[in-house]
């Protein structure tokens, strides 16, 4: 087998020591970091992806995948940067304010790099104005809001109006979700998309950075 | 008069199915020897960092009226709105599991330890609710009488937030019960902190004001229709 195939078949099984002796290996013998990227971690990544989308495997299962991946990107993101290889999007992220819930949020971060994008999270409680800030500073393409209780829902209008005001909504696009949110509610606040779990988060996300 | 409990975590433990379900995995499916681990040691970290404790206070129906009324923002009929009319006994009720298990899962989290961070949180999450049941079950017991007298009688728990009851009622539970005395507190957006939190009133009764269809507006809404379980649970020994 393969180095890279090694990696990627070490990040499906959620072994992160491994997964991090492999990486630094595949460098030395000469291999690029975004062909470890791509194919091992990112292409880990969308092997396990699917197999939880067919309920062939379990969220821990994908969360030690996770962290699998994360071990290879500790040892993988100097060289990245080094190299100027640009993610493939970024997203901010946060729990809207009033809100200090973020375990769904961080579910979905966490699928999201896996997905290869670059997360900037902004934790929980977060008012609009940061996230439009920090969309808007940082560079990102898509805002993606949670929220666990409809007393805080209204926030994600706020943030969509946020952006059609300041006329970035071509640019910046915003995505929610949360146990009380539903597509009717995207659609009625002018939200760009909604996102029924973290795994269907990365296909909107998805679609909406490549439409 | 209000009253502090505390509990042991043994006592507040969630079952396994409880857990499991949390983490979206089906009841009777078979799971990885690391899945197994992770559970083990998400109930370890529990034990370690959970200091569950509830808070109840006896309350009048016209000042229970007051509480529900809150804010105008129920809708206009809902289970809870019927059945503590017919209420012998009430009670406001607040559980925590305090803020360092909350802390904890944070911290697993940044430490990119997410199977185990998720795992924790699913375990606090449902014991959170189990707290609130032995809660139940201590104030069943505590207002018991005879076998007989308890013949035909049930205390049942209901949450703002749920079945019409619209979650700002909280704030109006929190000026009565003062839960602050074990450390939960109520934000502006009605989110109490800590997290794993549950708040709600205890109606005790004959079994039979408990009873109610599946048929109000919000019904249609709601996923889990987990009145039918607790109904159909009244009726089991
Ligand atoms: C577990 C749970 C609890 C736990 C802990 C909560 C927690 N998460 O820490 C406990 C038992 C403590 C609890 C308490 C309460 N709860 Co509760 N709880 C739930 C439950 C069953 C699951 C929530 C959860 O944690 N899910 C797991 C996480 C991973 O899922 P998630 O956050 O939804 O995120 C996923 C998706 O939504 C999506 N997603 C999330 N964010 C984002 C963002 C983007 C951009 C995208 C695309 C997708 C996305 O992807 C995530 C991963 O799959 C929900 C009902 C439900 N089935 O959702 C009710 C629910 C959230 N609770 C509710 C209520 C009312 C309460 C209480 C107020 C009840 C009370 N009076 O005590 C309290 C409030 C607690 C507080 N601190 O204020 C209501 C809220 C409704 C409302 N009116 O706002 C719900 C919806 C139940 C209901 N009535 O239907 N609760």
């Amino acid at each position: 087998m393969s180095v890279l195939a090694e990696i990627k078949d070490g990040l499906v099984c959620g072994d992160d020591e491994r997964v991090s002796e492999l990486t630094q290996q595949a460098i030395e013998q000469g291999l690029s970091p975004q062909e470890i990227l791509s194919e091992s971690l990112i292409g880990g990544m969308t092997i396990v992806g699917e197999r939880f989308k067919e309920h062939e495997i379990f969220l821990p299962d994908v969360l030690l995948a996770a962290k699998a991946m994360h071990a290879g990107m500790e040892v993988l993101r100097p060289l990245l940067i080094d190299a100027g290889i640009p993610s493939i999007g970024k997203v901010v992220l946060g729990s809207v304010q009033g809100d200090l819930h973020d375990i769904g949020k961080n579910l979905v971060g966490i699928l999201l790099k896996g997905a290869g994008f670059e997360v900037i999270d902004l934790g929980n409680d977060v008012a609009p104005q940061s996230f439009v800030d920090a969309a808007k500073e940082r560079g990102a393409s898509v805002i993606g809001m949670s929220a666990l209780l409809t007393t805080t829902m209204p926030t994600m209008a706020k943030v969509v109006d946020l952006v059609k005001e300041r006329k970035l909504d071509s640019r910046i696009k915003t995505i929610v979700g949360g146990a009380p949110v539903s597509e009717m509610f995207a659609r009625e606040i002018g939200a760009d998309a909604y996102g029924f779990d973290a795994a269907n988060a990365v296909d909107r996300v998805k679609s909406l950075t490549t439409a | 008069m209000t009253e502090v409990l505390t509990f042991s975590t043994g006592e507040v433990e969630p079952d396994r199915d409880s857990v499991l379900q949390n983490q979206g995995i089906p009841e009777g499916a078979t799971v990885t020897d690391e899945i197994e681990r992770l559970l083990k040691s998400a109930i370890g970290a529990f034990h370690e960092h959970g200091k569950p404790v509830g808070m109840t206070g006896e309350i009048s129906h016209v000042d229970f009226g007051a509480v529900y009324q809150g804010e105008g923002r129920n809708e206009d009929k809902t289970p809870v709105g019927d059945i503590f009319r017919r209420a012998e006994r009430l009670a406001l009720f607040v559980v925590t599991l305090g803020e360092r298990i909350c802390a904890r899962i944070d911290e697993l989290f940044r430490s990119s330890d997410y199977a185990l961070a998720c795992m924790l949180d699913s375990v606090a999450s449902a014991a959170a609710d189990k707290t609130a049941e032995v809660l139940q079950e201590r104030y069943a017991d505590s207002r018991s009488g005879s076998k007989t007298e308890n013949e035909g009688r049930a205390v049942l728990r209901y949450s703002p937030g749920y079945c019409g009851w619209h979650i700002s009622g909280q704030r109006g539970l929190f000026e009565f019960l003062h839960p602050e005395e074990i450390g939960v507190s109520l934000k502006e957006s009605f989110l109490m902190q800590p997290l794993k939190s549950v708040s709600g009133v205890l109606i005790a009764g004959a079994r039979e004001i408990h009873e109610f269809e599946d048929s109000y507006s919000f019904c249609a809404e709601c996923a889990t229709r987990g009145c039918r379980e607790r109904i159909r649970a009244l009726y089991r020994e």
